[in-house]
């Protein structure tokens, strides 16, 4: 059963969330502040954190981005503001997925297992592939620019590859959100708009030739596309 | 839209000003011009009257006269008399039973009437009238000769009369006329200048009124007026820039006051959120643990995990009306397959086998998909509660540029025509004796904001088969205008966010 960390400054919350995870077999190990759950990181090797956005001292968004300069851990942001802004602002640091507070258990393992199971799936072809300057090794799981490797978060790969698997294909945000983060509901469209511009930024593909990205681009009133090159 | 009509039907008030100072002008210019004319023309033919008639009274008084007279004696006197009218000319006739003579190459004159001939003979002391013929005016004085006997006077039988023309006293009182009309006009038109400057010093208050006024109306509170001067025009303006004053003062109040209620329903709920979410995470144990333990325990153990799950809800659901209120919330159309979505909502409330269904294919539309999610869950929720299964919920493509239909329709008894306009209305219930239903009594209200949000409209009525009949419908054509310029509005944002992002790692860094 997955490992998790949870850093919540709440205790209630913390217990109530803890208790809930751990009936369901998960061993969890809690953190009352960002600090503290940084510091956790290295005992106990968590499979994925569960961090809450608004922490005394260090805030979710600053422990966010300090996991996400050493590791590619998944992350799933916990908020009790559910207001655009502050999600937005929570995935822009490079969290996998959020939940907003107050969620059952039920829907919080569900989450859980969606963002672990995403690097999980069946590989169907062997062998790196190339396109332009990328190469993408799905056996390995890596994703390499120039020779150089990507450190991406797992939701930042799976999106890659999952648009890289079928180039020049047009695919909705709905349809993205479905195969990348596993929402079996009508889920959130800024999910996939914060991963994208992630992404876009970590392959250097800000501005290609024309000024539009290169690799990943928007198709106007319907979603993204991979290429053409 | 009153305004412009009136002021077709009726001329303006800078018409009116001007007509009134025109009419004020005319008539005391006219009034001045037809006295003074009276007057001027008594006093010069009174003046001429008199003189002649005392001239020829003297005259006639010192001339001698032999009776009986004969026609060469009197012919005589008349032309000494009329050599004698001085400085005006006049011919002379006289009258002395048949005879006639005159100064003149006929014996009588036409000028002379019978009532004037009457007086004379009646009038000792002379008479005189007024003659116009062939246009022009003849002064005529009849005198009779009267002999002294001492002290009474007596006819001699002899009548003198006097023609004189009044040619000269005619054209300089025509000159008067002239002179009266052609000072007129230009009075008149001298008149226009002041008009016009009073019209515009009366107008320019009334329109900065009227500019300032519609300026407020259209929600600028600060619009205040320059007060000029100390007028009933300045009073006005000065009384303006009070009331307008006071006005902003008691918006800005009541705004304040809207905005700290608000700011406490979402404070409030946020503060609610986090023990919630402690006990939402454990009330599946609770739930779960429950049959294990002794009957009462287990009861209160269910009633708290079920209240949990309502509180949870309302929390929610006043999160959403605060975001409304507060005009935060966002829309994020994707384009999607209408029926796919709403059958994805029934799926994930286990209710696909509550709800019959008239879902075409093919039906897509640019919605938000999180929003269309909880106006179908309420709708197809409050069906479920309030009506009586089964509940069908049918989709009608848009018909060109009509709008996409969505309805929800239950078999119960349908909705009191009573209740009917509140249902949209916040904590509104249908049974007033049932204060606490299952749903938070703002699933319609956030519903209708959802609508709203995409710019369609959500009603109640009652269907033809009797049952609550719920009907969605959202603009499709503008959407999708709306939807693509908010993708490029994006897209720029995007980039900006890119390079602010990047500038603000690293000021972070540095910080470190």
């Amino acid at each position: 059963m997955p490992r998790v960390l949870l850093i919540e400054d709440d205790p209630s919350v913390r217990e109530g969330v803890e208790l809930g995870l751990r009936r369901r077999g998960h061993e969890v190990l809690t953190a009352g502040t960002g600090e503290a759950g940084l510091a956790a990181l290295t005992s106990f090797h968590p499979e994925l954190v569960l961090l809450d956005l608004m922490l005394p001292g260090m805030n979710g968004v600053q422990v966010c981005r300090r996991i996400r300069e050493t590791s590619q851990l998944p992350i799933i942001m916990l908020t009790a503001r559910g207001d655009d802004f502050d999600v937005v602002i929570g995935l822009e640091a490079g969290a996998d997925d959020y939940i907003v507070k107050p969620a059952r258990t039920e829907v919080i393992e569900a989450r859980i297992r969606a963002v672990l199971r995403r690097l999980a799936d069946p590989v169907t072809r062997g062998g790196p592939e190339v396109h332009g300057e990328l190469a993408l090794d799905r056996a390995g799981l890596t994703a390499a620019k120039n020779g150089e490797r990507l450190a991406l978060a797992p939701s930042e790969l799976k999106l890659l590859l999952h648009l890289a698997a079928s180039p020049e294909q047009v695919f909705s945000r709905q349809q993205l959100l479905e195969s990348v983060w596993e929402h079996s509901y009508h889920g959130d469209a800024r999910l996939v708009d914060a991963c994208v511009r992630r992404l876009r930024q970590k392959l250097g593909d800000t501005a290609g030739p024309d000024g539009a990205p290169r690799y990943i681009q928007t198709v106007r009133g319907f979603g993204y596309r991979f290429g053409p090159l | 839209m009153r305004f412009p009509v009136r002021r077709s039907l009726r001329p303006g008030l800078r018409t009116r000003l001007i007509a009134a100072f025109l009419l004020v002008a005319a008539v005391s210019a006219l009034t001045t011009a037809a006295l003074t004319y009276q007057s001027a023309r008594s006093a010069i033919l009174k003046q001429a009257q008199d003189q002649a008639v005392e001239q020829f009274r003297e005259q006639i008084a010192n001339e001698y006269f032999a009776l009986p007279a004969s026609a060469a004696a009197l012919q005589n006197a008349c032309r000494s008399l009329a050599r004698a009218g001085k400085p005006h000319p006049w011919f002379v006739f006289a009258e002395y039973g048949t005879l006639r003579a005159s100064s003149t190459s006929r014996p009588t004159s036409t000028v002379i009437t019978d009532e004037l001939r009457n007086q004379t003979h009646a009038n000792a002391h002379g008479s005189f009238q007024r003659v116009i013929q062939d246009g022009t005016p003849y002064l005529t004085i009849g005198m009779p000769v009267m002999f002294d006997r001492g002290s009474s006077e007596q006819h001699s039988g002899v009548y003198l009369y006097a023609v004189m023309d009044l040619r000269t006293e005619s054209v300089t009182i025509q000159a008067m006329v002239s002179a009266a009309k052609n000072g007129a006009l230009p009075a008149l038109a001298v008149a226009v200048v002041p008009a016009l400057l009073a019209a515009r010093s009366v107008l320019r208050p009334v329109r900065d009124l009227r500019r300032a006024a519609s300026s407020m109306g259209k929600g600028r509170l600060d619009t205040r007026i320059e007060v000029k001067g100390s007028d009933e025009l300045a009073d006005l303006a000065w009384t303006f820039n009070e009331s307008a004053e006071q006005l902003e003062r008691s918006v800005e109040e009541l705004q304040k006051a809207e905005a700290r209620a608000r700011r406490f329903a979402s404070d409030v709920s946020h503060e609610l959120r986090t023990p919630l979410a402690g006990m939402l995470a454990v009330t599946e144990v609770l739930d779960e643990d429950a049959d294990g333990l002794d009957p009462d325990t287990a009861r209160a153990v269910r009633l708290i995990s079920a209240e949990t799950g309502k509180l949870a809800t309302l929390v929610e659901d006043l999160m959403e009306i605060s975001r409304f209120d507060a005009k935060a919330a966002e829309l994020n159309p994707d384009e999607v397959d209408v029926a796919e979505t709403i059958r994805k909502t029934l799926q994930r409330r286990h209710w696909q086998d509550r709800v019959r269904t008239q879902l075409p294919d093919g039906v897509r539309a640019m919605i938000d998909p999180r929003r269309f999610d909880i106006v179908m869950a309420n709708l197809v929720g409050n069906a479920l509660r309030h009506g009586v299964e089964p509940v069908t919920v049918r989709l009608r493509p848009a018909v060109g540029e009509g709008p996409l239909v969505v309805e929800v329709e239950d078999g119960g008894p349908g909705i009191d025509a009573a209740v009917l306009p509140h249902i949209f209305d916040r904590f509104f219930k249908a049974d007033a004796a049932r204060t606490r239903s299952a749903g938070s009594g703002l699933g319609l209200a956030i519903t209708q904001e959802n609508v709203r949000l995409h710019g369609g409209t959500v009603r109640a009525t009652n269907g033809p088969g009797g049952g609550a009949l719920f009907t969605v419908e959202l603009p499709t054509g503008l959407l999708a205008a709306e939807a693509a310029e908010a993708a490029e509005a994006a897209e720029a944002a995007e980039a900006a966010q890119a390079a602010g992002a990047a500038g603000a790692t690293e000021a972070g860094e540095a910080a470190r």
